[in-house]
C-alpha cells in the first residue's frame, strides 16, 4: 500500500507571532519556519506504517512557495521515500489544497493519505476533511490510533467526550492528532541521504486546477491583551475576593 | 436569505453548543433552520423547537445517522443545505469534522471558529492558536461555517415554538462504521459548558493528585480540565485537556492549579471572566492573566480551598 502524506511549512512553534503594523497579516519575514508539528506526527505515522510492513512506498507532498522544499526534504530525512511539490506563488486557502492534492490523489493512487488535523497558523483543521470529500474517500479525522486490519482501517478518534473508534474503507484520509505518535528526530546520515531522495515539482496547471479565492483576509490584529490582576496574600483573601469582589461564588 | 444550523446532541439531548451556534446565526439575521439528524432523536427535535431564534426544525431520523458519521451526515447536509446563505455548526470535534467535507461537497470554503459576526459576510476568528485575531470575508454564495461557543452567549434554551417537519435521509455512503466508543463517564458538568472550571498542571506531581482537585469541584460545581504538560505526563487523559489543542473554555470562574501558563494553555482559558491562579513559582507566566493569584504550595493551598469554601 502507497501511503501520501501531506505537509505543510509554517512558523516555528516556539515563535511568537507579531501582527504587522498595517493590520494586513502576521509578519513572517526573518521569521524561523519549520515543518506543521501534526504533519510531523502524520509523517512519522506513515514511515511506521512501511516499518511495519503495511506501507511499501511513502510519498510526501507540500503545495507553496519554493521554500516548502525544505519541509519536504525534513520528511524525506524523517523515512519518507520520495517527495512531491506543488510550486505556487502564495499559500492556497484549504479547499485548493485540498483540490490539488485530489488530482495528485488520482495520479498516484495512494491506499492511505493521512495529513495534520490542522496546521498551527491558519488553525483551520479542514484539508484533510475537504479531500476525503473530493475524492469520495472516507475519513478519520483527529487519529490517535491507526491499524489496518483485514483491508479495512481502524482508527481511534480523539473525540469530545473521550475516544471513538471507526472502521474506515480503504482507500482513506486520516488526520492526526497530539498522541497518534511521537515523532523521531532525523540524525545526520538521514538528512544527507534525503538530500538525494527524489523531488518532482509540478505546478497546479500540470495538475489541471485552477485556483480561486473563496475567502478576503480583510484584516488581522492582535488580540486584547488581558491584565495580570492582583496577588492575595492568603486563601482565606482569596475566598473573600470571590465572594465579594469577583462574585463567582 | 435562511440559516441552517446543525445541532449537536447525543440522540437524546440537545447539547449547549448548538445554543451558541444559534446565538451566532442570530447576530447574522435571517429565518433559522434547525436540523436535527439522528437515530431516535425525536426528543432532541422538540428540544431544538422550544430554543429561542429557531424558525423551523428540521428533523431527519435515521440508523444511519445514529453516530454523526461524516461520510453520511455530509451528504445530507449539503443535499439539505444548497438554498441557505449560510450552515453553521458548532466548533466541536463533531462539526470539525463534518463541517469541511459539507463545504467542498458544495464547492466553498469552510471558515473555522469564528468568535464574532462583524456582517453577513465577515466574520472574526482566531489565527495562530489566538495570538492574532482575523477579519475575513466570504466570497461563496453558500458561507459554511463553524462556530466557537465561547465566542457566542448561548440563545434561551425555552420558549420557542418551532414547527418540526421530517425529512427522509439520503443515500449511505458506505465507506465507514461505528465500531467503538469509550466515552468518559462523570457526574460533573462539561467542560466546554461548566460555569467554574479548575484545572490542574504538572505541578499536580500525578494523577492520584487530581483527586485534590475533585473535593473542591464537587463544592463548586466545577469541571476538572488539565494542561497539556499534565496530559502529556499522562497524569489524566486527553479529554481533559484545556489548550489550543484541546478544548477551549470561557467560564465565569476558572482555576488554575500547578499550571505555568504556556502559551498554548492560555489559548484554551484566557477569555475567562475571572481567572485564579496557585502556584509556587511566583514568576510562572500564569499570574500575567490571572486576576487573582495566590504564591503557595498547592498540597496545602488546595486542601485550605476547599475547607473555607
Amino acid at each position: 500500500m502507497k501511503v501520501l502524506v501531506a505537509v505543510k511549512r509554517v512558523i516555528d512553534y516556539n515563535v511568537k507571532v507579531r501582527v504587522k503594523s498595517d493590520n494586513t497579516d502576521v509578519d513572517l519575514a526573518n521569521v524561523k519556519m519549520a515543518l506543521n508539528p501534526f504533519c510531523e506526527i502524520a509523517v512519522e505515522e506513515a514511515v511506521r506504517l512501511k516499518e511495519a510492513n503495511v506501507a511499501t512506498e511513502v510519498v510526501v507532498v507540500s503545495v507553496g512557495p519554493k521554500a516548502c522544499q525544505e519541509q519536504i526534504r525534513t520528511a524525506l530525512a524523517l523515512g519518507a521515500d520520495r517527495g512531491i511539490h506543488i510550486e505556487t506563488d502564495t499559500m492556497p486557502e484549504s479547499l485548493s489544497v485540498a483540490k490539488l492534492l485530489a488530482k495528485l490523489v488520482e495520479q498516484e493512487q495512494p491506499g492511505l493519505v493521512i495529513l495534520g488535523k490542522q496546521s498551527i497558523d491558519s488553525d483551520n483543521n479542514q484539508t484533510g476533511q475537504m479531500l476525503a470529500a473530493l475524492t469520495g474517500m472516507s475519513q478519520g479525522t483527529f487519529a490517535s490510533r491507526v491499524q489496518v486490519i483485514d483491508g479495512s482501517l481502524n482508527v481511534t478518534r480523539e473525540v469530545d467526550g473521550g475516544l471513538q473508534t471507526l472502521a474506515l474503507k480503504l482507500p482513506a484520509v486520516v488526520t492526526t492528532d497530539l498522541r497518534l505518535n511521537e515523532p523521531r528526530y532525523a540524525k545526520l546520515p538521514d538528512i544527507m541521504k534525503a538530500k538525494k531522495k527524489p523531488l518532482d515539482v509540478k505546478t497546479p496547471a500540470d495538475l489541471g486546477v485552477e485556483l480561486r479565492d473563496h475567502t478576503r483576509l480583510l484584516k488581522v490584529e492582535t488580540p486584547p491583551v488581558r491584565q495580570a490582576g492582583i496577588k492575595v496574600a492568603s486563601v482565606d483573601e482569596l475566598v473573600e475576593k470571590l465572594k465579594n469582589e469577583a462574585k463567582v461564588i | 436569505m435562511a440559516i441552517l444550523v446543525i445541532a449537536e446532541h447525543d440522540n437524546s439531548t440537545l447539547k449547549g453548543a448548538t445554543l451558541n451556534t444559534l446565538a451566532a446565526a442570530t447576530q447574522i439575521g435571517g429565518d433559522i433552520h434547525l436540523l436535527v439528524a439522528g437515530s431516535g432523536c425525536q426528543a432532541v427535535a422538540e428540544q431544538g423547537a422550544a430554543a429561542a431564534g429557531v424558525n423551523k426544525v428540521l428533523c431527519v431520523d435515521a440508523a444511519l445517522y445514529e453516530h454523526q458519521l461524516a461520510e453520511d451526515l455530509a451528504l445530507l447536509v449539503a443535499e439539505c443545505g444548497r438554498d441557505y446563505s449560510h450552515i453553521l455548526a458548532p466548533a466541536t470535534t463533531n462539526g470539525k469534522n463534518l463541517m469541511p467535507r459539507v463545504a467542498a461537497l458544495l464547492d466553498v470554503a469552510q471558515i473555522s471558529d469564528i468568535i464574532a459576526v462583524e456582517s453577513a459576510d465577515s466574520f472574526r476568528r482566531p489565527i495562530y492558536a489566538g495570538n492574532a485575531i482575523a477579519t475575513v470575508q466570504s466570497l461563496d454564495p453558500i458561507k459554511v461555517i463553524t462556530v466557537r461557543g465561547t465566542g457566542f452567549d448561548p440563545v434561551a434554551a425555552s420558549g420557542g415554538s418551532a414547527e418540526v417537519v421530517t425529512l427522509s435521509a439520503v443515500s449511505p455512503a458506505g465507506l465507514s462504521s461505528f465500531v467503538s466508543e469509550e466515552v468518559a463517564e462523570s457526574e460533573r458538568p462539561e467542560l466546554t459548558s461548566a460555569r467554574v472550571v479548575i484545572s490542574g498542571g504538572r505541578g499536580m506531581g500525578n494523577g492520584e493528585n487530581f483527586a485534590l482537585l475533585e473535593k473542591v469541584a464537587d463544592k463548586l460545581g466545577a469541571a476538572i480540565g488539565a494542561s497539556r504538560a499534565a496530559v502529556d505526563a499522562g497524569f489524566v487523559p486527553n479529554d481533559m485537556q484545556v489548550g489550543q489543542t484541546g478544548k477551549i473554555v470561557a467560564p465565569d470562574l476558572y482555576i488554575a492549579v500547578g499550571i505555568s501558563g504556556a502559551i498554548q494553555h492560555l489559548a484554551g482559558m484566557k477569555d475567562s471572566k475571572v481567572i485564579v491562579a496557585i502556584n509556587k513559582d511566583e514568576e510562572a507566566p500564569i499570574f500575567q492573566v490571572a486576576d487573582y493569584g495566590l504564591v503557595a504550595d498547592l498540597f496545602s493551598a488546595v486542601p485550605e480551598l476547599e475547607q473555607k469554601l
